[in-house]
This record gives C-alpha cells, sequence and structure tokens, in this order.
C-alpha cells in the first residue's frame, strides 16, 4: 500500500519537480554557447536527437570548454495507447552525452485484451533508458562532412509479464547506434536544411517497450532512421523522421514509425516540439496514429 | 524481407534527397552580387560590423582575444572582406586567415560565440534570414583556418 502511494506521489512529483527546475533562477545562467537550436531536442530514448530519432547533436549547448544538460517531458497520444517520458541529460564539451528516460506506456485499450488472451492484469508498462552518446568528428554547422557521433542505449523492462507472455526472450536489451547530422546553409529557397542519417543495432520490440528478442528473431538487426528538417528562421524547424523497426514477435506484426514535426526554439533554455506520429500496428492494434507534444528546458 | 527492403529504400530515398536539393543550389554564378544587395551594399555590411564589435567588447568569452587591436583597421578590413565575400566590389587587404589567427587558439566556443553576435548582428540591422544564411555559407570554409584545424 505505502508502496503505490510513493509511486503515485513520485510520479505527480516528477513532472513538478522538472517544472520547477526550469523556471528557477538556476535556469537564467548562461546556457553554452553553441548556436541556438542546435542541441536538437530530447527523443522518446532520452538521446538528443528529434522526436523518434537519435542524432548526431549532443544535449543543450554546451561548447567545447563548458557542461550543459536538458530535462524534458514528452506525451505521445495515439488511437489505443498514451506514451509518457521524462527525460534529462548532461553534455560535457560537447563530446560526451549521458542521459536516463523513463518510459511509461499506458495500455488503454489492450488491458480488455490482455486479460482476454492471457488472463494479465496490466493497464501500464514502464522501461528506464540509460544512453551514452561520443561526437567522434566534425561539427553540424561547419564542417564540410557534418557531425558523426556512435551511442548506446541501455534499456530494462520494469514489468516483464507482459512482454513475457507474448514471447519477448529478453527483459533488457543495448541498442548501439552511429548517427551523422549536418545543417547545410542557404540550402532550401535560402533556409537551412538539417539532415540527419542514423543506423542502429537492436532486438527491441517497439522500442524496448515489448521486451527484447522474440520467436521470430532473435538476434541484432540492423535498422535505418534518418529525418530532415527546414528552419523557417533561427527558432522554428519544420521536418520528418523515419524509423525502421525489426519485426520479432508472431504474436503481432510490428511496423516501422514515421513523424511530421514542428519545433520551437524561442531561445537556448526552451524548446517546444508538437509532431504527428504515425506508429503501425502495435501488439496487434492497428494503425497507431496520434499527436506528440514535447518540452525541453536547456542549462 | 521485400517489405523491409522497401522501407529501407523510402528512409535512404528521404535522407538522400535533403542533399540533392542542397546539392542543386551550392554553385552560385561567380559574379552574382544579389547577397550584396541584400546586405545593403558597402555602408549596410560596415553597420553590420560596427554592431558586431560593440557586442565582441561585451562579450567575455572572446573579448580577450581581441584586446590590443586597432579598432579602425578592424572594422575596415572586416568590412572590406564580408563585402568581397558576397560579391561586392571590395578587395580584403588584411592578412590570410590561418596567418591572423595562428597563435589564438580559438576554441569551438570562441568561434561560435563570434558567429552569434554576428547573427545578432545582422538581426539588429534588419537583414533577412535568408540573406544571413548566404553570408554565413560563404563564410563556412574560413573556419578550418580560424580554428587553425
Amino acid at each position: 500500500m505505502t508502496f503505490f502511494l510513493n509511486k503515485l506521489r513520485a510520479r505527480k512529483f516528477l513532472p513538478l519537480l522538472t517544472l520547477g527546475l526550469l523556471a528557477s533562477p538556476v535556469a537564467m545562467a548562461d546556457v553554452g554557447s553553441r548556436i541556438w537550436a542546435t542541441g536538437g531536442v530530447t527523443s522518446i530514448e532520452g538521446s538528443a536527437g528529434g522526436g523518434l530519432v537519435p542524432w548526431a547533436m549532443l544535449g543543450s549547448y554546451a561548447d567545447d570548454e563548458e557542461w550543459g544538460g536538458t530535462l524534458a517531458l514528452s506525451r505521445a497520444e495515439v488511437d489505443d495507447y498514451t506514451l509518457a517520458v521524462a527525460g534529462a541529460g548532461l553534455n560535457w564539451n560537447n563530446r560526451v552525452e549521458v542521459t536516463v528516460a523513463r518510459q511509461t506506456l499506458d495500455l488503454d485499450s489492450l488491458v480488455f485484451a490482455l486479460k482476454d488472451g492471457f488472463g494479465l492484469e496490466q493497464d501500464e508498462l514502464n522501461q528506464d533508458i540509460f544512453g551514452l552518446k561520443v561526437r567522434l568528428a566534425g561539427d553540424v554547422l561547419y564542417s564540410p562532412w557534418g557531425q558523426w557521433s556512435a551511442g548506446i542505449q541501455h534499456k530494462r523492462q520494469r514489468d516483464f509479464t507482459v512482454p513475457n507472455a507474448i514471447g519477448a526472450r529478453d527483459d533488457s536489451g543495448t541498442d548501439v547506434y552511429v548517427s551523422g547530422s549536418k545543417v547545410f546553409f542557404a540550402a532550401v529557397f535560402g533556409r537551412n536544411l538539417l539532415v540527419n542519417a542514423t543506423v542502429r543495432g537492436t532486438r527491441a520490440n517497439q522500442g524496448g517497450l515489448l521486451g527484447f528478442g522474440g520467436d521470430l528473431n532473435n538476434g541484432y538487426e540492423v535498422m535505418a532512421e534518418g529525418g530532415v528538417g527546414v528552419f523557417i528562421n533561427r527558432q522554428w524547424l519544420l521536418g520528418a523522421e523515419y524509423r525502421q523497426k525489426p519485426d520479432n514477435l508472431s504474436f503481432a506484426r510490428e511496423d516501422d514509425w514515421w513523424d511530421v514535426f514542428i519545433a520551437w526554439v524561442p531561445d537556448r533554455r526552451l524548446a517546444v516540439t508538437a509532431a504527428f506520429v504515425n506508429l503501425g500496428d502495435v501488439a496487434t492494434l492497428k494503425d497507431q496514429q496520434g499527436v506528440y507534444l514535447s518540452l525541453q528546458g536547456s542549462f | 524481407m521485400g517489405l523491409s527492403a522497401s522501407k529501407t529504400y523510402i528512409a535512404v530515398l528521404l535522407i538522400f534527397a535533403g542533399l540533392v536539393l542542397s546539392g542543386c543550389q551550392s554553385h552560385p554564378s561567380e559574379s552574382d552580387n544579389s547577397l550584396y544587395l541584400q546586405l545593403g551594399e558597402r555602408s549596410g555590411i560596415a553597420d553590420v560590423v560596427e554592431d558586431l564589435l560593440y557586442l565582441i567588447v561585451a562579450d567575455e568569452r572572446i573579448n580577450h582575444q581581441f584586446k590590443g587591436i586597432d579598432v579602425a583597421q578592424f572594422h575596415r578590413h572586416l568590412t572590406d572582406q564580408l563585402c568581397e565575400l558576397s560579391g561586392g566590389p571590395c578587395t580584403y587587404s588584411g592578412r590570410g586567415m590561418r596567418e591572423a589567427h595562428s597563435a589564438m587558439g580559438i576554441t569551438n566556443t570562441q568561434f561560435n560565440a563570434l558567429a552569434e553576435n554576428l547573427i545578432l548582428a545582422m538581426e539588429a540591422n534588419q537583414i533577412p534570414p535568408v540573406a544571413q544564411n548566404r553570408l554565413i555559407k560563404q563564410l563556412l570554409p574560413l573556419y578550418p583556418d580560424i580554428r587553425h584545424l
């Protein structure tokens, strides 16, 4: 009972605490020297990127003589699910990014299918993601060949009952990825164009929320991810992302993800991202589409 | 299998559509002075450089790198340089970028601080974003020389 109360309290307080930190005078100090919007935003897995895909840029605005950090709250509401993410990140010298994220997937309609089909009583799935990203070479703005980074995302399921019942093999897994990002100045009708490509090795089902590995495939597979965006001006970025996904479980087909986003970066401290997301079929429920909203503070 | 391959193809297409788009417009003709005109010709550029100098003086990240310079000469040289780079009828007569910055040990933080101040100076002078982007694109080749890479 106490455990449940604590859990409830923690869930209510985490967003409040985050917003409190964003609003505090501490956040009014220098926020790093990198040019506006070059920190990307916090992706659903905590790494700096877009919404669904990690990019080669590191979070916050820390440059080569600076520290920086980010806090973010995100929410995706599709037809039959709701995903909430709280994430935090640190950046040292624009060289190393360390991130943590907690994902909570509300199963909404799937609750009944699980109860009838598997006799399971569960209304949400939780996952923790620990991320590390290193900038290998280049600068996203100034290098002719763009900026290149490599990263890992170690994911740990907190509720494995459901993924286990539908055929997932493991309750934890580690994604590895390499990303390249570049801004092309005055490339589209004089506007700046951001291009990102990411290659990921993964065993994760639905990003890990449905566990790792399965009966159809249990090994690492290489997935292509990417995105493009156009800076309308230095505060507004309009773009789209695509993320290829594995299909490891015979229980339900897994589709690729895509989104169309608009990000508003009024200054270095705040980034607001809104998107239309399409997650395809998710755990037998068809054609999951909806809206995504993310708030990020940098310090 | 076929489905997965087609999805990969779509992803690759999406990514490289951007690269192709940018490639199409990356070679303006040599005699094009439209950027110079957008910047307000030499007097417009001189105003931007003047505001840039005020911002540099106030910027603790970089002002120490500018201690002891001849401000009037610096203003004239940088104005000429931006004028020439934007297609205007000027000739930069200062030192080469690599030589001028060789002993300064300029960090990426300092480079970005100057870039930020240049953008703010252009905004203060109502230079449209498209012209800002075009000028920065002309300045990109100087990055390795200034950073001594």
